[in-house]
């Protein structure tokens, strides 16, 4: 079943036609997603990748019935594009665009609550490598061919210690239900939590592991709830043993500004929520095929 | 971005926010001069670097005649200023700040944060200012107002009375503190800052209301919006290796080790420093070359790396998604040869077109160490650093 895509989700590329846009969407349809057209302000009715190109998303989804899309608009520009989305109905958008600022998201946030929960856009990213269900559909930059289907559910903040958790999982023979990035910014569509309630609740995924890092408060949220909401076991690494005090490392969110944003200290919290700690970023697969080993003797 | 104190008081005046009457100098004349200008008979010469907790560090100084100021100008000007936010190594006095001094009858402490929590713009207020928050938050918890603001409708005055009322100072201020409140929060707002900081804000024996000391952060992410903002840059108050770096578009962050490292994508660089750390090494830097590790980037990551004379040993780690191995590996051929490196170079190369990259490396007869995990990969770099 997968969580938040799959092979049959029709999605829509906000960006469509630029040079970034366009070489993802290519690798996008060459995995197997269903990619049902594009939105490029301004290149509405012409095709693009043998999809049809529109104006708005509104137009889009009228014409298409795409209820996923995937955002390539650059940073000035994407905050605006996220809630055109929101607005048009799609049910679940990523957004790939590194660079969106702060108070931007800050209004996207405040401008979903616009709507029911039941009528909410779920958002991914910003600056992410996107979401794939392997062997379904790929949402996103990560190269496909590093993940194999299975049980375990990833989410994390970083594309490339992502594509290493994979790449260990694939050698031990481990497959992932969904892959999802959620982004390296301080203000971002989903948090942890938001994914580990979306995980638990989908039969096919057995375990959940949290790639996390430095910074903020998520990880520590995420791990109250899955001490006090989830049956499935969850498995972290915090990235960031080194960082400094008060320094930006590379993602803007990845900077330390408080008690409990220390990768120890949210290693300290995770562990008394009774998540398993993947103790070095190379040991994250071992730490995995553990686990899920072990639930394989219980059952 | 960080500012300085008297950037971000002009910038915080134009908003209402009240501050004393102050004036820049680069010398120790202009200093004198300066004084003058203000007038009255007591002033103040702040030096200027972008850290807080430089009174105890012997960075601002209380003078009452024209010898006073020269002597501290003197003293501070072209001085390594350190605090204990700056390291070691102390930021460089370029530039001073004089300002008529105040009778102080009253400290607050207001500041204006992102709050990642609630995901809103946030006021933390207290009135037992003068003191860091790290040091209010553990000795005097009680103290300190927290008020969130809703982004649709942005912060509404009766929030500020709120802050003000909470504060507790005396009517007649009221009516100061609830515009100053106002106006930062409009700064914060309008100039897309991370945080403004006024520590302390003072209450006067002669009930006047002034932002004595001013910190603003402002959003990386929207400087494109905000030119004049990115203008303020003082470049003297970086460390010059993340200048370079930064100039060049990497995201770099200068560390005390000798083990240079360029990885690409934020989360697997921080990786990599841990495995350096837990395979005993020390890391010199962070250094995130983003998605596309393009051979002209590699080449620029190593001479940024390379600026850096403690690094005795290269680390190359890339997890190579749309932009393959092979070409990976070609850029360090290209930027071993170019720049004529002599030092070992450790290179771990996985995902697309792996066989292929290692291949280039080997054939090319490079000093390159290759190493296929990341355990293995901080293990050799380790290994060869020590035996350099």
């Amino acid at each position: 079943m997968a969580i938040l895509i799959n092979e049959n989700t029709p999605v829509l590329i906000q960006g469509f036609t630029g040079r970034i846009g366009t070489f993802h969407t290519q690798e996008m349809i060459d995995y197997g997603t269903n990619v049902v057209g594009g939105v490029t302000p301004g290149k509405g009715g012409t095709t693009h990748l043998g999809r049809p190109v529109f104006n708005t998303v509104k137009g889009a989804v009228q014409e298409t019935g795409a209820e996923a899309s995937i955002v390539f608009v650059p940073p000035p520009f994407a905050a605006d594009a996220i809630m055109e989305a929101a607005d048009a109905g799609i049910r679940y958008c990523v957004c790939i665009t590194d660079g969106i600022p702060a108070q931007d998201m800050i209004r996207v946030k405040r401008y979903m609550r616009r709507y029911k929960k039941e009528n909410r856009m779920v958002l991914t990213g910003p600056n992410c490598a996107g979401t794939i269900s392997p062997g379904k559909a790929m949402l996103g930059i990560m190269p496909g061919h590093i993940y194999i289907p299975g049980r375990v559910g990833v989410v994390g903040r970083s594309g490339t210690l992502g594509y290493e958790a994979a790449a260990q999982m694939k050698a031990l023979d481990i497959g992932v239900s969904t892959s999802v990035g959620i982004g390296g910014d301080p203000i971002n569509g989903s948090s942890f939590r938001d994914i580990f309630e979306i995980f638990e609740n989908d039969p096919e995924t057995d375990a959940v592991l949290m790639i996390g890092e430095i910074g903020g408060p998520q990880e520590a949220a995420a791990g109250e709830y899955a001490r006090d909401h989830m049956k499935k076991p969850v498995i972290a690494y915090i990235a960031g043993l080194s960082a400094p005090k008060g320094r930006r490392m590379g993602h803007a969110g990845a900077i330390i500004s408080a008690f409990g944003e220390s990768a120890p200290e949210k290693v300290e919290i995770l562990k008394n929520c009774g998540v398993f700690i993947a103790p070095t970023p190379s040991e994250m697969g071992a730490t995995v095929s553990n686990v899920v080993s072990s639930l394989k003797k219980v059952a | 971005m960080d500012i300085h104190e008297y950037q971000a008081k002009e910038l915080l005046a134009k908003f209402g926010v009240p501050i004393p009457r102050g004036a820049l100098a680069y010398s120790p004349e202009q200093a004198t001069y300066r004084a003058t200008e203000i007038g009255g008979n007591r002033w103040v010469v702040k030096a200027q670097i972008h850290s807080g907790a430089r009174g105890k560090a012997g960075g601002i100084k209380v003078c009452s005649d024209d010898t006073e100021i020269q002597r501290a100008a003197e003293e501070l000007l072209g001085k390594m200023l350190v605090t204990h936010q700056t390291g070691p190594a102390g930021k460089l006095v370029s530039r001073l700040y004089i300002e008529e001094a105040t009778d102080i009858a009253k400290e607050i402490y207001l500041a204006f944060v992102m709050d990642r929590a609630t995901e809103r713009i946030m006021v933390v207020a207290s009135a037992a200012g003068g003191m860091e928050i790290e040091e209010i938050s553990t000795k005097q918890p009680e103290t300190i107002i927290r008020v969130s603001v809703d982004p649709a409708v942005g912060m509404q005055r009766f929030q500020a009375r709120e802050v003000a009322y909470g504060l507790g100072v005396d009517p007649e201020i009221i009516t100061k503190l609830v515009p100053t409140i106002m106006g930062c929060y409009r700064a914060f707002r309008d100039l897309d800052a991370t945080m403004v900081e006024i520590n302390p804000l003072v209450v006067t024996k002669d009930k006047n209301l002034f932002a004595l000391d001013a910190k603003m952060s402002f959003d990386d992410n929207a400087l494109f919006r905000r030119p004049h903002i990115a203008e303020l840059r003082d470049k003297s108050q970086e460390d010059p290796r993340e200048t370079y770096a930064s100039d060049r578009g990497l995201a770099y962050v200068g560390l005390d080790g000798n083990i240079g490292c360029v990885v690409n994508g934020a989360g697997l660089a921080m990786a990599t420093l841990d495995m350096i750390k837990l395979a005993g090494g020390e890391p010199a830097n962070f250094l995130d070359i983003g998605g596309g590790a393009s051979p002209e980037r590699v080449a620029k990551s190593f001479k940024a790396v390379l600026k850096d004379n403690n690094v005795k040993t290269l680390l190359l780690n890339v997890f190579a998604g749309i932009n393959r191995c092979d070409w990976v590996a070609k850029g360090v051929v290209d930027a071993v040869k170019e720049l004529d490196i002599k030092m070992p170079i450790i290179v771990r190369l996985a995902g697309t077109n792996v066989e292929e990259g290692r291949r280039i490396l080997n054939e090319n007869d490079l000093s390159v160490i290759t190493a296929e995990t990341l355990a293995e990969a901080a293990e050799k770099a380790v290994a060869a650093t020590k035996a350099a």
